[in-house]
């Protein structure tokens, strides 16, 4: 190996480290995705969100792909400021800078977006999982998940994620997360073990969440994420032009 | 019973109101005949709409569901017939089910009924032509119509095993009494704000899903027009106050209610097809004036509401006899 291969090496060397940095400060999403932000603790994304971003069901890590901007954004933002309490997210959202937040949201907000089947309208059996998600439980003002997700909970705006194309797992622990564990400690009050946990996600807009998640049984909060964590994700492009019947 | 004093109340902060008329609890009332929802009860069971699951199947039952597809996808279903991006669910929540969201059960069997609205007595399937024409800013569909049809055997069956001629707890919105302090846009705005904008747009222009209204548009072209039910303060507050935030329904104060509803309607939509030879002043008098607390033909911070907007398409308003 000569001096001048090895010359190379170094201003190739000298070149990456002088580019590096002006990349980070740059805030390439794709780059944060796959290789983590410019803090170490910024774990790249893809480790649990998956290569495609459609997350890792067996772990319940989320789907991205696909969602607004907005919404990724304002979780990160939520993560950092303690309003969605997660052991795993809330280091790493902390590490990220204000422009790596805006710049991995954008990155997987042009990833395509979920989409279902537009299909006849199914007529859900009462005390199913499609029943709480069609026509919700209006005796207890628990408004059907469709009518603010969206129809095939496909998600509506920047505020009303996706809930197609999540696992049944990330979608009843995020149910839990709103609920807390009040009622399940209180029905087993002597084991000691089932200490009761206050609610960790604080940060759904106008505490709409909260209540619904509340007032769901635990049976339903299972069935219901079990329905949408079934709709699966057509390859098919959105339609932006068609109607969906309900 | 100081309903008329609280009712001049909120008139005297009316900016501009010519002719606040000595108004009676009956000016609130939608239909003159029939009579608003009996006194709020605290506790009380409202009528129960049967289980999905009781329709039979066959060709009634059929029917039914066709009527409840229209009532829920109407503007996917029956383009022809709807000028705006609402939906008969919008206002009748939980497809017609909900108490104080209008519900068929409390409505369907109470016609035929006098409304002073058109000065004569309507059957049902006149009083939906009506939802039609005003709150969908559409055509009405033929009284024969199938989607007529539909709609009225879905209505009927909902309704099974209520009492006909009897005002049911429920029916309508309940409107909430006018707040003896009137009631006051600006503060209207902070909670639509607050409350309304993460749903409906800032500018109250709803929210989609492909071609499908979601949240529906508050006020603008794709809206109910000026001659809608939901164009008066009182009754929108009442439908506010019940079910809005969706899910949140009476968490709102009926102050709340009051003030964002009176935002909501201080803006510009859809000209009343009623419109008298392009004359706001007359159309005012003669149909508004005396229907509840509306901002039609009245000023608004110097600004003439009820000039109507463009819509698209055909149905720009036009007189209707």
């Amino acid at each position: 190996m000569g001096d001048i291969t090895w010359r190379r090496r170094i201003a190739a060397g000298l070149v990456a480290s002088a580019v590096m940095p002006l990349a980070a400060l740059a805030a390439d999403g794709a780059s944060i995705v796959q290789q983590g932000g410019s803090n170490p603790s910024a774990l790249p994304c893809i480790t649990c969100h998956g290569a495609d971003g459609k997350g890792m069901a067996a772990g319940g890590f989320p789907r991205l792909a696909g969602l607004p901007a907005e919404y990724i954004a304002k979780q990160l933002r939520d993560f950092k400021a303690g309003r969605r309490v997660n052991p795993i997210m809330q280091p790493i959202a902390s590490a990220l800078t204000d422009d790596e937040v805006q710049a991995v949201a954008k990155t997987y907000s042009e990833r395509p977006k979920v989409n279902v089947v537009a299909t006849a309208p199914e007529q859900p059996v009462p005390g199913s999982g499609a029943w709480i998600a069609l026509r919700g439980a209006w005796d207890r003002n628990i408004p059907e998940c469709t009518l603010c997700h969206g129809p095939s909970g496909v998600g509506v705006g920047s505020s009303f994620p996706p809930l197609a194309g999540q696992s049944a797992a990330y979608i009843e622990t995020q149910l839990h997360a709103w609920r807390g564990q009040k009622q399940a400690s209180a029905k087993r009050p002597a084991k000691g073990a089932a200490q009761a946990a206050a609610p960790t996600r604080h940060n759904d807009p106008n505490g709409l969440m909260q209540h619904i998640a509340a007032d769901l049984t635990e049976a339903e909060i299972k069935a219901v994420a079990e329905y949408f964590g079934g709709l699966g994700d057509s390859s098919e492009p959105f339609d932006e032009s068609q109607h969906r019947l309900r | 019973m100081n309903t008329a004093k609280d009712l001049l109340i909120a008139l005297l902060v009316l900016p501009g109101v010519a002719a606040a008329a000595a108004a009676d609890k009956s000016r609130l009332d939608d239909q003159t005949q029939l009579p608003s929802s009996p006194a709020r009860p605290t506790g009380t069971h409202y009528f129960q709409a049967p289980a999905a699951s009781e329709l039979p199947n066959n060709a009634f039952g059929e029917l039914v569901r066709r009527g409840e597809a229209y009532f829920v996808n109407t503007k996917a279903l029956a383009p022809q017939y709807v000028g705006n991006d609402m939906n008969c669910i919008n206002c009748h929540i939980d497809r017609g089910r909900k108490a104080n969201s209008a519900p068929l059960w409390a409505a369907y069997p109470m016609y035929p009924a006098y409304r002073k609205k058109n000065n004569k007595v309507n059957t049902y399937a006149e009083r939906m032509q009506g939802c039609f024409q005003f709150s969908m800013n559409g055509t009405p569909p033929a009284a024969d119509s199938d989607i007529i049809t539909a709609l009225t055997a879905y209505s009927y069956w909902i309704s099974t095993g209520a009492p006909t001629g009897k005002a049911l707890p429920g029916r309508g919105f309940d409107e909430p009494k006018p707040p003896r302090g009137g009631y006051d846009i600006a503060r209207g705005k902070v909670v639509y704000q607050q409350q309304c904008a993460i749903c409906h747009g800032e500018n109250g222009e709803g929210q989609k899903v492909g071609a499908t209204s979601v949240f529906p548009p508050l006020w603008g072209k794709n809206s109910y027009n000026w001659g809608a039910g939901m164009h008066r303060i009182n009754t929108a507050a009442g439908f506010i106050q019940h079910n809005m935030p969706l899910g949140r329904g009476e968490t709102l104060s009926d102050q709340e209610a009051w003030d964002v509803a009176a935002f909501i309607n201080s803006h510009e939509r859809p000209q009343d097809p009623r419109l008298i030879n392009g004359d706001i002043e007359a159309t005012r008098k003669r149909f508004h004036a005396d229907d509840g607390i509306n901002l039609y033909g009245v000023k608004v911070d110097g600004v003439l509401l009820g000039q109507g907007v463009k819509t698209d398409g055909v149905l720009l308003s036009k007189e209707v006899k």
